[in-house]
């Protein structure tokens, strides 16, 4: 809702906010466990035969209108339609032993997975894989708390004692307890009320007095002051640990994670607002900035950690200094993250959003305009195929769906900068729709305007930036460029096209190489070409006359934020006086400022930096997780000071990177409302 | 000594006027408006072939417009012509000549539409950057003269009569408004200069001279030390306007720039034409006063005025279209040497401290900020 709010490399922290719901909604079976068990046995048969199985398992209180909601449907992807394959190391042991899909490991074939994307009948036969099993389907929920503790040997999240026993061989009826218990506020509340509808459980905010609320805040202080006092145990313990217990500890506990929880919240779904309600209004009033999560703040991971969809697989050897970023977490926790998933109407995501952020995942799509754009495409299929559930507005309900879904992008890999530009535009416009709107108009219109988005500040804009960029390649020049921007590959094909005579360096870095992908493209053009690796670049730039470089982002005290190896190409340039062009479109521009590539990154595999194509002899870092003295540190961005830019080229023109805020000032205006 | 409703207006003067029109602003970026030419993206999604073939569409499109310029020069009436006359008046400066000439196309033009008549005006507005394409703010000048015309026809777009008549006035009244200018500048410029100090200058430029006039009749005490300005010998007459109101001046070869700078208190130049990235361009030399400036800690200061902002962003000396100038030496030199002389230089936004223009008195870096206001 909040468009302002939204950061862009958003960690994790964001998909608390909406697992709520689903852990909500075991609650519903907790009076009596035997019900759920039942429960349990029946959904695992039914739901493999029906389409309706994509809707909510039984286990799972459906929202009500849901019912009458027809089948969801499920268009062809419209954008590359190829199957992502995507490797699970333990595909092979299928339902063997239920704890399995306890771990990291995969639940289902993956040749199943292979086919998923394209049709229907696929995604049909993955759910009826899930369901197969019974009794699994209710550890869900738990799948990531239970997980981190056999892999729990570092530094975070270690539970030890009291939950493991129940989570890992008790009866499953005991779990969705646990586990609905904890968004409610208090234990003491009569559990019936929890499922009761938002109306409902206003008047609760009424009668809960000031002095109550006082009283709470004291004990919970308290409590906290003890936990302090009882040294780091308790802290990294789960708050959620124990079943049967509640002591004012736990309780406590409870609340404070929903304190937490707090900030993340986006308004518009329904069941949240039972977790509001109780905040004081102080709380509310500081609600708004909501701070990136930290990753090295255990606390706060550990609670993140609990509602997060995925694993959250702990990389051994974390680099001090990027502790505090999500680390890299491998492709390999796709079931969790469908059985998160999918098993919750609201929380699916779209099979055309599924499909790319697969895409992202196993790094099919990269690069800032593929992405945005495979990203937008998705989502404008999935507003395409919205139907808004009756009693709901559309401007509210579709802006959660949206939330979901951009949900499960980040879960695949954090967005970049400009793809929360893409998506805070495009929230900005639900909001804007008036409410008397057919629902018609209102689809066709923001498919309208996601359509003019891609088309006027990605695709025209890049014509424009070639147009621009290629008056500045004169006959003989010699031009730089570090690994693979479309737009820079597009100036140079522009420029041969044109007739002017010159010659390219491709500078390329390791692990990713992407310049050779580039060498290809300007090698099919008949372009003159050198190719070298980073260690090169001061050899390489003394016959430099111009270096071209794409960005990620540019940020507003024109700092440029961009594949990493960039920042030293623009500071060798600098130290050469060969002027450094930075081809960027406005889109991605970005308010904020940021002064090193620290505070705000993203964490690449650390594997890759193991091998060396070609050089197998090269085995030293084998193993490297095992020794405690060694980290490896793969970034993927890097900021280049504006000091090292002579010049940005944008669609509106070439200005120094000074002008950034300029731009931002005069054409942001609007869109970020 | 001017009244203070003169120094009130640090906007932009045709900014002043299209708010005065009622045209509340509309930035209308360029992008937009090419996107808007009935090129339309197929519903499927985004190829790139598809982006080729616009832009084939729109280089096209390109070569039309000139030869359209082409057929204009032949017609009896000439801007060009119209230009020179201006010119020749000793208190234009060549942006001022420039729209001279185009309000001149305006009154002999019969185009029934705005759009007609700024289709035409365009045309005119190219032959005339054509005729020297190394004069920037001949450039600037039309470029802002058209900007003007988009941003009214925007706002008369029913009444051509009307806009006419107040796009003439605007054109006529234009060598006022750069006078009004030029005396902005020196009121600004002049609290820079104190008592006692002196002042490298290079080149000839009316507000540098307006601005020393103005400190000199404020009562301040200065010298100043002008170049010769070969081949041009600029040092001369700068020298002889100088002397006319009683300030001291010494006059230094250009080549002894850094042997004088340790007794320079601030480097003060004119410019050509102020470009995107708060840099200058001027006559051959200030490059290297600046950088001997810079190097002894000297402040440089710029006074322009702001019609001569233009949108240009040369990267390094060779970036910007040749204007070679013919040298006369003494000696008789052997053809076989090649003698390369250009008639201005660019000066990088490092190694300026200061722009006094009629918009205020500005950083290098806030040049790109007016810039992006007025053209986007």
């Amino acid at each position: 809702m909040d468009a302002r709010r939204r950061t862009v490399i958003d960690p994790k922290v964001r998909m608390v906010g909406f697992v709520t719901p689903t852990a909500d909604m075991p609650a519903e079976t907790a009076p009596g466990t035997t019900t759920t068990t039942t429960q349990a046995s029946g959904l695992s048969q039914a739901p493999a035969t029906t389409v309706s199985n994509f809707s909510p398992s039984p286990v799972i209180i459906p929202p009500p209108q849901k019912a009458a909601a027809p089948p969801v449907p499920v268009p062809s992807p419209v954008i590359q339609s190829r199957p992502v394959e995507i490797e699970y190391p333990s595909a092979a042991v299928v339902g063997s032993n239920p704890s399995d899909s306890l771990l990291a490991s995969s639940s289902l074939p993956s040749s199943k997975t292979g086919i998923f994307m394209s049709d229907l009948s696929s995604v049909k036969h993955l759910t009826a894989g899930t369901v197969d099993r019974p009794g699994e389907r209710l550890m869900r929920p738990l799948d990531l708390l239970a997980a981190s503790m056999p892999a729990g040997t570092g530094t975070i999240g270690v539970k030890p004692g009291k939950g493991q026993p129940t989570s890992s061989s008790s009866s499953s009826q005991v779990l969705p307890v646990r586990v609905g218990s904890v968004p409610k506020s208090t234990a003491s509340k009569p559990e019936p009320q929890q499922a009761t509808t938002t109306e409902a459980s206003k008047p609760l905010k009424e009668r809960t007095s000031k002095a109550e609320r006082r009283a709470k805040q004291e004990a919970e202080r308290a409590a906290k002051a003890a936990a302090k006092e009882s040294g780091g145990e308790k802290a990294t313990t789960g708050g959620e640990g124990g079943i049967g217990q509640s002591t004012v500890q736990k309780e406590s506990k409870a609340q404070k994670a929903k304190k937490e929880h707090v900030p993340e919240r986006k308004g518009p779904q329904p069941s949240e607002k039972k977790g509001t309600d109780k905040m004081p209004e102080k709380e509310k009033k500081k609600e708004v900035p909501a701070p990136r999560l930290q990753f090295d703040d255990q606390q706060k991971v550990a609670k993140a950690k609990r509602r997060s969809l995925v694993e959250q697989t702990e990389t051994k050897n974390r680099v001090e200094l990027f502790r505090h970023l999500p680390q890299y977490v491998h492709g390999t926790q796709l079931p969790a993250l469908e059985a998160k998933f999918f098993h919750d109407d609201t929380m699916q995501p779209h099979p055309a959003v599924y499909q790319v952020g697969l895409q992202y995942l196993t790094g099919e799509i990269v690069g800032g305009n593929a992405r945005c754009i495979a990203m937008l495409m998705a989502l404008r299929s999935m507003i395409l195929d919205y139907t808004t559930p009756g009693e709901k507005t559309l401007v509210r309900d579709l802006m959660a769906r949206i939330n979901n879904n951009v949900n499960f992008f980040i879960t695949c890999r954090p967005l970049s900068i400009s793809m929360g530009n893409a998506i805070r535009f495009l929230k900005a416009r639900i909001a804007k729709l008036a409410v008397s709107l057919p629902e018609a108009e209102a689809k066709a219109s923001l498919v309208a305007e996601i359509d003019k988005f891609m088309q006027e500040k990605i695709v025209f804009a890049d014509k424009e930036i070639v147009k621009h960029a290629v008056t500045k390649i004169r006959d003989g020049d010699v031009l730089l460029t570090h690994g693979w921007s479309c737009v820079v590959e597009m100036i140079l094909i522009r420029a041969k096209e044109m007739g002017k005579k010159f010659r390219v360096v491709v500078v390329d870095s390791r692990p990713k190489l992407e310049g050779k992908g580039l060498l290809r493209q300007l090698l099919s053009k008949n372009i003159q070409c050198t190719y070298t690796h980073m260690n090169a670049s001061p050899y390489i730039m003394q016959e430099v006359t111009r270096v071209f470089l794409g960005a990620s982002s540019v940020l507003s005290n024109g700092t440029v934020y961009s594949r990493v190896g960039t920042a030293c190409v623009a500071m060798v340039a600098h130290a050469f006086s060969v002027p450094v062009m930075i081809c960027c479109e406005t889109y991605k521009f970005h308010e904020r400022v940021q002064l090193d590539s620290i505070t705000s990154n993203e964490l690449g595999d650390p594997d890759a930096l193991v091998k060396v194509p070609g050089r197998n002899d090269l085995s030293a870092l084998e193993g490297w997780a095992d020794n405690e003295h060694l980290q490896l540190l793969n970034l993927t961005y890097d900021a280049t000071p504006a000091d090292y830019v002579s010049m940005i080229i944008t669609e509106l023109g070439m200005v120094p990177p000074t002008s950034v805020p300029v731009i931002l000032r005069e054409y942001r205006k609007e869109p970020t409302i | 000594m001017f009244p203070a409703g003169q120094l009130a207006s640090t906007c932009h003067p045709y900014m002043i006027i299209a708010y005065r029109a009622g045209h509340k602003m509309k930035v209308s970026n360029l992008p937009v408006t090419e996107v808007k030419t009935g090129l339309d993206i197929p519903a499927g999604g985004v190829t790139f072939e598809w982006l080729r073939q616009a832009e084939d569409a729109s280089l096209h499109r390109d070569q039309e417009v000139h030869t359209v310029a082409g057929v204009y020069g032949g017609q009896p009436f000439s801007v060009i012509e119209e230009f020179n006359f201006w010119r020749g008046k000793p208190e234009l400066a060549e942006a001022v000549a420039a729209i001279k000439a185009l309000t001149a196309v305006i009154k002999r033009s019969e185009a029934s539409t705005m759009m007609g008549l700024e289709i035409e005006l365009r045309n005119a507005s190219d032959a005339l950057k054509a005729w020297d394409e190394t004069s920037i703010s001949l450039t600037a000048g039309c470029n802002l003269f058209l900007r003007y015309v988009t941003r009214t026809s925007a706002v008369e777009y029913e009444d051509i009569a009307a806009g006419k008549a107040r796009l003439i006035e605007r054109g006529e009244r234009f060598g006022e408004i750069s006078q009004k200018a030029r005396r902005t500048i020196a009121m600004l410029g002049q609290d820079f200069v104190h008592d006692g100090c002196t002042i490298l200058t290079h080149g000839f430029s009316r507000v540098v001279l307006a601005l020393l006039k103005l400190a000199t009749a404020n009562g301040k005490r200065f010298s100043v030390i002008c170049t010769e300005g070969r081949p041009d010998n600029t040092g001369a007459e700068v020298a002889k306007e100088l002397l006319s109101v009683g300030i001291p001046v010494t006059l230094i070869l250009d080549s002894g720039v850094a042997y004088m700078m340790e007794k320079v208190d601030m480097v003060l130049v004119g410019a050509e034409g102020v470009v995107e990235s708060g840099g200058i361009i001027n006559m051959l030399g200030t490059y290297q006063a600046a950088l001997v400036a810079r190097t002894m800690n000297k402040p440089v200061y710029v006074a322009a005025e702001s019609y001569k902002f233009a949108r240009l962003f040369p990267l390094d000396q060779r970036d910007m279209s040749p204007s070679p100038r013919h040298v006369d030496f003494a000696e008789p030199i052997p053809p076989e040497v090649t003698v390369e002389n250009s008639a201005r230089d660019y000066t990088p936004p490092q190694y300026l401290t200061l722009l006094f223009t009629d918009l205020g008195v500005l950083t290098p870096s806030a040049v790109s900020d007016e810039l992006i206001q007025l053209y986007l």
